[in-house]
Parts: structure tokens; sequence; C-alpha cells
């Protein structure tokens, strides 16, 4: 099959085998990584007897594959667990049931995912517009003062720690001026206008960090264009320097921009722990952390494929606009 | 007041004085070539009229005048007013000349509105008809195509096209043919013909080709190391040179018709040594039966050489000529065992050869990417000697020292690294891997085409030296025509992966019998203007029929 519906079936069926693999490498991982799963799940003052019931219940005695083989049921078709008392049924897709809390994955994700979705889109304008004007503008005061401060500033930008800009940030915009209320996650879907001032500091920081590589790699490709021969015959033609920055050069960065932003939006749903902590939003990136701590196999498992699921998706638009950017591309 | 006036123009960069004291004028309407070799810095005065080292590092002296504008004292915004709107130039490559990015139309109509005060829709309707009048069939539907979808032909039309928008007095164009195929080449000079004829434009063609030169201007200025050796009227400088560089340059370039007697062109004496060889008895060294060869699958696939059969006779040199993608490249490296042919054989000595064989070498086009930058030239000669198995440093070295001196080269170059070689010398580093595994034959793959006419000369009489003294076979791959007829006894011409033409030299080329022989032929820039007049007819009437 050809064309965009031939090229969205192939990506389709590659994410579903990637995902299976990360799953297999996750559980593989946390079978052969050392501890007593039952006796930190169970808690550090449960007698053994205890600890031995709790890794009945876990079906933690079982070997590997049947372990597996089990979780791939309950992604198909769902499973039904009993909680010593009650049973409770995990309907499909079923990531299975958090060792620490019996909550449903499945459940802990639609909690989790709008809070880093909210944080990683808004954040993903600001950086784009921060990055790639700093560059745009860097590559055209190339050479002079004002291009040597906005390099200083955005290395500056890359070199300061997130907990460092968003704290300064909160002290300063939150405390000392008193223009935003410490931030607090608040549903889009409850108040928008809310969801968007308690926002903005998280975007702002974690925009910061990453604007920087976006505007060097921005000046970088432009630079690169600058220098090819397309740019000589503007230049020949008397085309001023305004269009030739701002037309024929920064059209050679899209794509570069666009292969840098796809790999940070999928990295930044489950890796913006820092940021997450620092403004208290309970996103992907604190459950996952906090489920590793733990070992809460079934958590791991469901949030890595969630972060997965999202950089498959981000690369595949990331191809798509490649096609839109350049017509020369051609989607496989 | 002349349309363009240069007095005492020189260009530094840096170090290197590329441009050295010139002056010359240009009339309103009239038409000079800046003639040279690589180096010569004909390309840096082309820049230069147009203002381009501005701002690039590159110190210039001395005084450039373009249709009133002084360009060393002009402000920016006068500069921007000539360049296209005055002066406009045709740049060299038309692949990478146009913006990737944007439809064609699109960047013809931004050059038009910079000089001229019109809306969007009357800029791009500027566009098409500029595309109209430079040939461009379906201007109005092609003009919404991105640069990717033309040919190289058409790219070059469109940049032409470009250079008309805003009427300029003057047109610079810098090697406009060379990247072009032969007939493609001579559709573009026409172009540039037909439109001088219609406009009253003048031209400034900047080119290393002579037979280009001789077909389009009406006076010639020969440049060398930056400055000008001689300047005079086409038919005269080109007819009874006076300076000797001029002679030795003119005497390099390969001729079409028959070589004179008595010129003492260095590979004249190898084609008087091959027909010398012609009676000899000779056996067939290597026979192609039925090659056939595709890249690709399913829809995409594509054949690249269709049934071509051929014998290649002891001590002969067989040519092969083509356009680009005619299939001549894959041709040569099936003989080579390079690429497995998809069906048919290649016999080497009545036996057939699959693989790479010691007794076929082959010598590449680019001599810059066929050597390894980061090994010595003599590790890279080493190459086959090591692969044939000899271990022996010694005998290595002094056999390496050997090969080098064979192609002209030093002994103690052994320790050299490819970049410190000009590209002639590279060309005989490539040459001296080949003989290393002391072959029979030898498949040349455009071995000059990347190099200077003088220097390509000396190449090739190196080369017909090697035939006579070691009786190698050679077959030589080329897109040009004149070289393919100075040091070829037969020769194939091909069209689409097939051979549409075979025989002895003189005969493909007196009497050529398939229409697109005749073409080819026709296409061939003449150095003398009088016959290139000829030509031009005879291409109209070619294309007529």
């Amino acid at each position: 099959m050809s064309g965009f519906p031939g090229f969205v079936l192939r990506r389709a069926v590659g994410a579903v085998v990637t995902l299976l693999a990360i799953s297999v490498i996750v559980y593989v991982v946390f079978y052969v990584t050392p501890g007593n799963v039952a006796q930190i799940t169970c808690g550090p003052r449960c007698s053994p007897e205890q600890v031995d019931q709790v890794a009945r219940q876990l079906n933690l005695d079982d070997p590997l594959f049947l372990r597996y083989w089990h979780f791939l049921q309950g992604l198909v078709a769902g499973q039904d667990y009993s909680t010593g008392t009650s049973v409770q049924h995990c309907s499909a897709p079923c990531f299975g049931l958090s060792y620490q809390s019996d909550q449903q994955v499945t459940q802990l994700i639609w909690t989790k995912l709008p809070v880093s979705l909210s944080l990683v889109s808004g954040a993903m304008v600001l950086w784009l517009l921060l990055g790639v004007g700093t560059g745009v503008l860097s590559a055209w005061r190339r050479g002079r003062f004002s291009e040597r401060v906005l390099t200083g500033v955005t290395l500056a930008g890359t070199a300061t720690p997130v907990f460092v800009i968003g704290l300064v940030l909160m002290i300063v915009v939150c405390g000392e001026l008193r223009l935003l209320p410490f931030p607090q996650y608040v549903a889009l879907t409850d108040d928008p206008e809310q969801w968007a001032w308690n926002l903005l500091l998280p975007w702002l920081s974690l925009a910061l960090i990453e604007a920087a590589a976006f505007a060097r790699l921005t000046r970088a490709s432009m630079l690169e264009t600058l220098a090819e021969d397309h740019i000589r015959t503007f230049r020949a033609y008397g085309v001023g320097e305004r269009s030739i920055v701002g037309r024929h050069a920064l059209r050679g960065a899209f794509a570069p921009v666009i292969a840098l932003n796809a790999n940070n939006v999928g990295s930044a749903i489950g890796g913006a722990v820092l940021t997450e902590t620092l403004f208290g939003l309970p996103g992907i990136g604190q459950e996952l952390v906090h489920a590793v701590n733990v070992v809460d196999l079934p958590v791991v498992v469901g949030m890595v494929l969630v972060i997965g699921f999202f950089v498959v998706l981000a690369n595949a638009v990331a191809d798509v606009l490649y096609a839109v950017a350049d017509r020369r591309v051609v989607l496989t | 007041m002349s349309l363009v006036e240069v007095t005492g123009l020189s260009v530094d960069f840096g170090e290197l004085r590329a441009v050295d004291g010139l002056s010359f004028r240009l009339e309103e309407g009239a038409a000079l070539a800046l003639v040279g070799e690589s180096g010569s810095g004909k390309s840096t005065v082309a820049s230069a009229l147009l203002g381009l080292h501005h701002g690039t590092g590159a110190r210039v002296g001395g005084s450039v005048r373009v249709a009133g504008t002084d360009v060393q004292r002009a402000s920016d915004e006068e500069l921007r007013r000539l360049r296209g709107g005055q002066a406009a130039m045709v740049f060299q490559d038309p692949l990478s000349s146009l913006d990737p990015y944007y439809a064609i139309g699109d960047q013809i109509a931004e050059v038009y509105r910079v000089h001229a005060r019109a809306s969007r829709r009357a800029a791009r309707a500027r566009a098409v008809e500029v595309l109209d009048r430079v040939g461009i069939a379906d201007a109005a539907r092609r003009s919404r195509s991105r640069p990717h979808e033309f040919s190289g032909g058409m790219r070059q039309r469109a940049l032409i096209a470009m250079a008309l928008a805003c009427e300029p007095r003057l047109l610079i164009a810098d090697e406009p043919t060379t990247a072009l195929d032969v007939t493609v080449q001579a559709q573009v000079l026409d172009l540039l013909h037909t439109l001088r004829e219609e406009t009253s434009m003048g031209l400034l063609l900047v080119t290393h080709d002579v037979g280009v030169a001789a077909e389009s201007v009406d006076e010639v200025l020969v440049m060398r190391h930056g400055r000008a050796v001689e300047h005079g009227p086409v038919s005269r400088v080109l007819g009874a040179p006076v300076q000797p560089y001029t002679r030795e340059l003119l005497a390099a370039v390969p001729r079409l018709d028959a070589p004179a007697a008595g010129s003492t062109a260095p590979q004249e004496a190898v084609l008087e040594e091959a027909v010398l060889e012609e009676a000899a008895p000779k056996g067939a060294v290597l026979e192609a039966t039925g090659l056939r060869r595709e890249f690709g699958r399913g829809k995409r696939a594509f054949t690249a050489v269709r049934d071509v059969s051929l014998t290649l006779h002891r001590g002969e040199t067989l040519g092969i000529v083509g356009e680009s993608g005619s299939g001549k490249t894959t041709l040569g490296r099936m003989l080579v065992g390079l690429l497995e042919p998809t069906a048919g054989e290649v016999r080497y000595d009545g036996r057939p050869h699959t693989g790479v064989n010691p007794a076929v070498q082959m010598v590449f086009q680019d001599p810059v990417s066929s050597l390894n930058p980061r090994r010595s030239v003599g590790e890279s000669i080493a190459d086959p000697l090591r692969a044939r198995g000899e271990r022996d440093e010694g005998r290595i070295q002094a056999r390496v020292a050997e090969l080098l001196e064979r192609v002209g080269l030093e002994g103690a170059h052994y320790d050299r690294y490819p970049h410190e070689f000009s590209g002639g010398q590279r060309q005989r580093v490539g040459i001296a891997r080949a003989l290393a595994a002391d072959p029979r034959v030898i498949v040349c793959d455009e071995p000059v085409s990347a190099l200077d006419v003088t220097t390509q000369a000396h190449v090739v009489a190196l080369l017909g030296e090697l035939q006579r003294e070691l009786g190698l076979a050679l077959v030589f791959v080329a897109h040009d025509l004149a070289v393919v007829r100075q040091v070829s006894d037969r020769v194939a011409v091909m069209r689409q992966g097939r051979i549409v033409e075979e025989g002895p030299v003189d005969e493909v080329y007196g009497t050529p019998q398939d229409p697109y022989t005749r073409q080819l032929l026709a296409a061939v820039p003449a150095l003398d203007p009088e016959a290139a007049a000829l030509r031009r007819a005879e291409r109209r009437e070619l294309a007529a029929a």
C-alpha cells in the first residue's frame, strides 16, 4: 500500500511492535533486579507469612514468561482480580493493578496523563517561540554584538538547572511580586483560565531549558543554508537580507527543528520529573519515579508504555511535517 | 559610456591574488567571453561586476562601472537596484542555484517584485511569461513546480527566465552549461543566442570551454592567473592566436574533426600509434553478451542497461559515449565486475568472469572522491598489491615507487596525501593504482571530465603511452565526443541503456547512421565561429525534422 494510508498503517504496526518490545524489556529488567518485591510491597513491618501471602497474591512465584503472558491477556481481553474479599474487573486494555494501592493502572494513567500533556503542550509552544525566535535573531545579527549577547543568554539557559530557574521564578513572581498564585494544578476542563495561569511558570521554566537547544540548532542550520548556492542567487538578484534570512534561510531550519521537537516532546511527557516535582504537578514522570522506587511493576510498565506511545506518535507526526515542509520527502 | 567598464581590477582573498590588474569594456548589446582554466580568476571577475565580494573579506581594488553604477562606491541600496535590475547573473549549477523549498514561479516573482512595483498577482503573471519565453512548455502549470521536479536543462532555463524577469541590460552567465549534457547545452546556448537577437542585451559569458565561447560571443578575453593573456574579436583570437598560452589552450582542446597533420597536440601521437596497431591481428580479450542491469524492484524498477553486447580486442581502445543516464557508467562497472549483471555475461579471455578480476581494472571519474583522503597515495596504490597477497614491505614500496614514476609522478610521493596533489596528479595516482594489479584491460569511467583541458590532454596522452607500452586494452567511457574521438579505435554510442551505433571512429563520426548520433554530433560546440553558426543551423533543421 502506498500514500498516506499506507504510511499510517506501517507506522501503526511499527508502533505496536516497538511497544511490545519495550514491555518485554521492562519485565526482564524487573525480573533480574535484586530485592524482594513482596517484602517491599508489604512493608517493612510485615511478618514472613504476610510476605508469602502477598507474593502468592501477586503471582510473584510464577515464571517470567507466564507473568508476561498474563499481562498480555489483560491487555487484550481484560482481567478479573481478587483483592482479598472483593473481585474487581479490569477491562481491556488492562495494565494490571498497582501492587501498592490496588488501583487499576489504566485509571492511574488517565488521571496523570492530562497533567503531563498540559505541561508539555504549553511548554512546547513557548520553547519553539523562544528558541526559534532567538535562533533567527542570532543568525540575522551574526557576528555582531547583539548575537553574542543572545548566544550567552541561551547558553546560560541550558547551563542552569530547572529547579534553580523554577525556584527563582516562583520566589520572584509569586513570592516577591505577587503577580501569580503559587502554582497548583487545575484541570483544563474545570477552569481553562486558571489552568493557564497556574501552568504559566512551569511552562516557562521547562521552555527556558529546552529553548537554548532550539536556538543553537536554528542558528546553525540557518547559517548552513546561508552558505548555500541558492542564497547567493537571491543576493545576486538584489533580494534584501531580511527576506533572505526570514524566508529562504529559515526554511532550511525547519527539518532539524521538527526532528528535535519530536524528540523533546516525546521525552518530556515522562521526563519532566524535576519540573513536575518542583511545581507539585502530579504527572506521569513523578508517578513513574515513585513506582520504580517501590518496585510497582504494573505501574512502571503502564507508564513506560504511555511514554513510549507518545515518543512513537511524536516521531510519526514529525515525519508527516517533514513531507509537508519539504516536497522532496516521500513518506515510507 | 560603455555598459561595463572595468579598470585595473584586482581581487585578493587573503594572501591569494585572484584577479590582478584586469581591464576591459563591454558595449551595450555586445557579447564578451572570459575564458580560462580553473583558478584563472574568471568567476571572481563576474562576481565583482555585481559587487558580490562586499562583506566577504575579499579586498577589491581598481574600478568597476556597470550600467552607470560605480560598484565599488555604491551604497547597499544602489547595489540592490543594480543586481537583477540592470545586470542579472545566471549561475553554473542549476540544481543548487534555486531554493529547493519554493515553487519556481514564486522565486522568479519574488525577484521581480524586488525591482518592479507590482502586485503579487502581476509578479506571478510575469514569472509565467518569462518561463514561457525561455521555452518551458505549459509554463503556467510548471511555474508551480519545485526545482527538483525540473530536469537540469529546465532548471537552467528557469534561471535564465529569472534573469530576464526585470529586462536587464547585461546578462552575466557564469559557466551556464557546464553541468549540462551536450544536447541540452546546445539548446541553452541557442536560447541565449535567440534572446540576444531579440532583446539587445549585453552578455558576459564566463567559461572554461573555448567551444562554448566560440558559439556565443563577439569578443574573447583569455585569462590566466588573474591576468588578461589575450583579448580580441572571437574569430581572431581563436583563429590566429598571438600568445603562446592561447595557442597551448587551443591545441589542448579535443576536436571533433579529424586532427590536422603536424599539429603539436600530445594526444595525436596516440592516435597514429593506434592506427598502426590496427593492422596487427587481435583476439577478443573482453566479451559482453546480452548484458542487462536493473535497479530497484516492483513499480520503481529501472533498467539502466538493456541487451548490450560488445567485444574488446587486445590492445585496442573502445570508446563508449552517451549523455547522463544513458547507462554508460553502469555498463563500465559491469565490465569490471563491480556490478553483477541482471542478465547476460562478461567473458574475460573466453572464460566467464564473475566478481572482480585483477586483470580488469578501473579508473574512476572523480579523482578527489575515489582516493581515501586519510591515507597516503602510496598506501592507496599498494592496496591491490596487498590484496594479491604480497607481504614483503620492501617489494611493495619499490613497486609503488616504480608505478608512481611510470605515471609521471615521483617515487618519493609515497607518503603524501591526496589533498597535496592537483586534480591531474590525483588522476595519475588513480591510474597507478589501476596498474598495480598488472591488468590487461582498464575501464576508464570519465577519466578526464573533471580536469582542465590542458591537464586533460596530458592524462589522455599518458593513457595512450601506457597502452602502447603495456599492450593494454582500454574501455574509455565519456560524455565528451571529441575526447572519445581522439583516443578511440572503435566507438559505441549509448542511449537509454542501449548501444544505438557502434563502429570504427572514423565511420561513426564521419558518416553517422543513427539519428541520435547525428543529433549528438551537431550539438558539440565548434571552435570556429563560422562552423558554430553552421552547426546552429543544422540543429535547427534537425529540430524541425
